[in-house]
């Protein structure tokens, strides 16, 4: 027994030896390479809309290393860091990784998920991170001048409010007639659920429609008295902002009380093939507003198709998620990132970049038509420009429609009235910059 | 007048729905006096079995039994490894092991089973049917009678037979029970299967309304205010309890939401449940814990 106990001690000396004498050659293992720190969800309750994204990331990363020699010949190297969708531990794999790991640095974090990215926002400015949230994170930080490491890139969803609201106007025959129609919003009771009360109230003001805001609870697996509310108020179409499995329930509920699917525009993530297939045939003809383009007849899916699922190289493993909403969701990111590595490539050469750099190719981001088009993701990315002042872009959407088995796009990509917002966004920035005392930054460059 | 009867109607058959998650807490308790956090965990499981084994071609009729001979075997292991080396312990103790239970339990379900979203189609539709002037979903409808029919057979389980009465001779005091020849470990295996069985049929009410996925392991936080109106201890408790709640959520959503801009069922019912901690400790059919000191 004692010489057992020996045997073991002896052995976990040997193995902390031999795990110390390794960690030098671990520390310069991915020299030259850029690291992309993935914060997952494979488990938990938001796993299914996590791992088909996740999927979608790592297969356009992989092609872009294996067959196209990497971004300039920079390889990307991906850690993935388990966060079950919880604040605490993303913050976990922050501190992990923002100084870069095993000699390959970090140029800008993507971050997955809108409590962590609300929560790492001063964190990531005293650590000069850029921190880069696609169709999500605080709308104020658009404002460059205020925010120069947050990046809410892609969409936001005050834009999505008027693009919502520019689709109402077109199937009542215009803007005009707008007035006196009854639209209710109904949104999941968090931070990003309330986040278009304000300019729904702008734009009802401007348009004269009635504007009722009817919050539902976390998780929503109840939404009863909503709906029966929205009945009784005689509402004549619903914005629905759910996540999760507020979704399938706020649409069956929608059939039992007898409200139509077709005027019910779900939020960007209201619409994924996960949302709607739980809800069974009270989903047809439902309506969502989508930034990520379902499906896999854009070139650059059927290159991964060849590339990467076929030979079995692929992140998923059931590859029937390929081309789904959230996988093509994943693939928008990791274009967008390897663009952005792209653009710093040009000014810094071809090389990793580091945190500032990464900060100085995003805000020269600048992905058009033609690029699309070479990427082969036309139809798939909506062009995007950044500059150091506007660290939003471009926001475009399509209003999608669940036929009962698939989306189809009613509308090309929609921009909506941004400049109606202009000033309210940047006067919330203003007052947020001044209750932190913040220096004011020249963003002009 | 008529909105807010349909309201509280639809709540009180809410309410039901919830009563079917809190009857699996209820069973436990009776049985072994400790609350199973894994109660919710074993919804998502039984549901997510069925689901699976229906979509691999079982019809309802084979995989309903199959996912009851899963949540048995489920059971039998719980008592072996997890129950019987704490016999004995502080109740306290078998609360923190159901806790970890489940963390078992959802990783074992997201391992084998996946994470996918799945739609369950019970067969009954959705949709709103006119009784008395009210919108009663006809889903409901099918969800309040197979609660109802439920406690009817526990009801007579618990106080006709046998293993009922062996049941309830535990509940009241475990070692007098067992020094009267009733075996402690057979009783639990029992107690765990049935509550097994009550988290199929609550997982597949609930799973054909939101569909069958990892949330519906949360549907707990709705059984709780239910369980500390009715009472841990009483099944008819917990179906009160679950009416109250799916009533006074649906209408403090409605009417005092608006008060607050927000919503409040969530923590609406929770006051109610504080309320009546003050006021009733035990619940509205709970029974007082009464000791010799």
């Amino acid at each position: 027994m004692k010489l057992s106990k020996t045997l073991a001690l002896f052995s976990a000396l040997l193995l902390g030896a031999t795990s110390l004498a390794t960690l030098p050659s671990l520390a310069a293992e991915h020299d030259g390479e850029q690291l992309y720190p993935l914060f997952s969800y494979r488990t938990g309750p938001y796993a299914p809309s996590g791992i088909p994204q996740w999927g979608g990331i790592r297969d356009y990363f992989n092609y872009i290393n294996e067959v196209k020699g990497g971004v300039d010949g920079v390889k990307i190297f991906v850690q993935e860091c388990e966060t079950a969708y919880t604040v605490e531990r993303a913050f976990e794999c922050y501190e992990r990784f923002k100084n870069g790991y095993a000699g390959a640095p970090v140029a800008a974090l993507f971050t997955t998920s809108s409590g962590f990215d609300a929560a790492v926002s001063e964190k990531a400015r005293a650590d000069k991170l850029p921190v880069v949230s696609v169709a999500g994170g605080r709308e104020d930080a658009v404002d460059g001048n205020v925010f120069p490491y947050q990046f809410p890139l892609l969409f936001d969803y005050w834009t999505e409010s008027s693009i919502v609201i520019d689709y109402i106007a077109k199937q009542v025959g215009g803007y005009d007639k707008l007035k006196g129609l009854k639209i209710a919003t109904v949104y999941h009771d968090s931070g990003y659920g309330r986040d278009t009360i304000e300019p729904l109230a702008i734009l009802s003001k401007k348009y004269g429609f009635e504007d009722i805001q009817i919050p539902v609870p976390h998780p929503g697996e109840q939404q009863q008295a909503q709906w029966q509310q929205i009945k009784e108020a005689g509402a004549d179409w619903v914005f629905f902002r759910a996540w999760g499995v507020m979704t399938p329930v706020g649409i069956k509920t929608a059939a039992r009380v007898g409200f139509p699917a077709d005027h019910i525009i779900g939020d960007i993530w209201s619409g994924s093939e996960e949302d709607v297939k739980p809800a069974g045939a009270a989903a047809t003809n439902y309506l969502a507003v989508s930034v990520y383009s379902p499906g896999v007849d854009f070139k650059i899916s059927q290159e991964l198709k060849k590339d990467i699922i076929d030979p079995g190289k692929s992140d998923l493993k059931d590859t029937s998620k390929f081309g789904s909403v959230y996988y093509n969701a994943g693939l928008v990111t990791a274009i967008i990132y390897v663009e952005t590595l792209r653009t710093g490539h040009k000014k810094f050469g071809n090389r990793p970049l580091t945190p500032a750099e990464g900060e100085w190719a995003l805000e020269h981001l600048d992905i058009t038509a033609q690029r699309i088009e070479e990427i082969g993701a036309t139809g798939l990315l909506s062009p995007l420009k950044v500059t150091a002042a506007d660290h939003e872009g471009s926001p475009a959407a399509k209003i999608q429609q669940w036929d009962g088995k698939a989306w189809h796009p009613l509308t090309d990509w929609l921009n909506g009235d941004r400049a109606l917002f202009h000033d309210a966004i940047f006067a919330k920035a203003a007052a947020y910059a001044k209750e932190k005392n913040l220096p004011p930054r020249d963003a002009t460059n | 007048m008529l909105f807010f009867l349909n309201v509280l109607t639809s709540g009180l058959l809410a309410g039901l729905m919830y009563a079917m998650v809190a009857i699996g807490f209820v069973l436990i308790y009776k049985a072994s006096g400790v609350f199973n956090f894994a109660q919710g965990s074993m919804v998502l499981f039984a549901a997510l079995t069925f689901v699976t084994l229906n979509e691999h071609g079982l019809p309802f009729w084979a995989a309903f039994p199959l996912t009851i001979v899963v949540m048995i075997a489920g059971a039998v292991l719980i008592e072996r490894l997890v129950l019987r080396p704490l016999v004995n312990r502080n109740p306290n103790t078998l609360f923190m092991a159901t806790l970890g239970l489940s963390f078992v339990i959802e990783g074992l379900a997201q391992l084998l089973l996946g994470t996918d979203v799945h739609q369950l189609d019970l067969g009954i539709d959705d949709i709103p049917v006119s009784v008395l002037g009210l919108q009663i979903s006809a889903f409901d409808l099918f969800a309040s009678a197979i609660a109802v029919a439920l406690v009817a057979v526990l009801a007579v389980l618990f106080s006709k037979t046998r293993m009922g009465i062996s049941l309830r001779a535990v509940a009241d005091d475990t070692l007098a029970a067992q020094s009267i020849g009733i075996r402690l470990p057979r009783i639990w295996r029992i107690v765990w299967s049935v509550s097994g069985f009550v988290a199929l049929v609550a997982g597949l009410l609930w799973g054909a309304r939101q569909g069958v996925q990892f949330s519906l392991s949360l549907v707990v936080l709705k059984a709780m205010p239910v369980l500390i109106i009715g009472g841990f201890s009483s099944i008819p408790g917990a179906i009160v309890g679950g009416l109250l709640v799916g009533a006074t959520e649906n209408l403090a959503d409605i009417y005092i939401g608006p008060l607050v801009q927000g919503s409040v069922s969530t923590w609406f019912a929770y006051i109610l449940a504080v309320g009546f901690l003050l006021i009733r400790p035990a619940g509205l059919f709970g029974e007082s814990a009464i000791e010799r000191v």
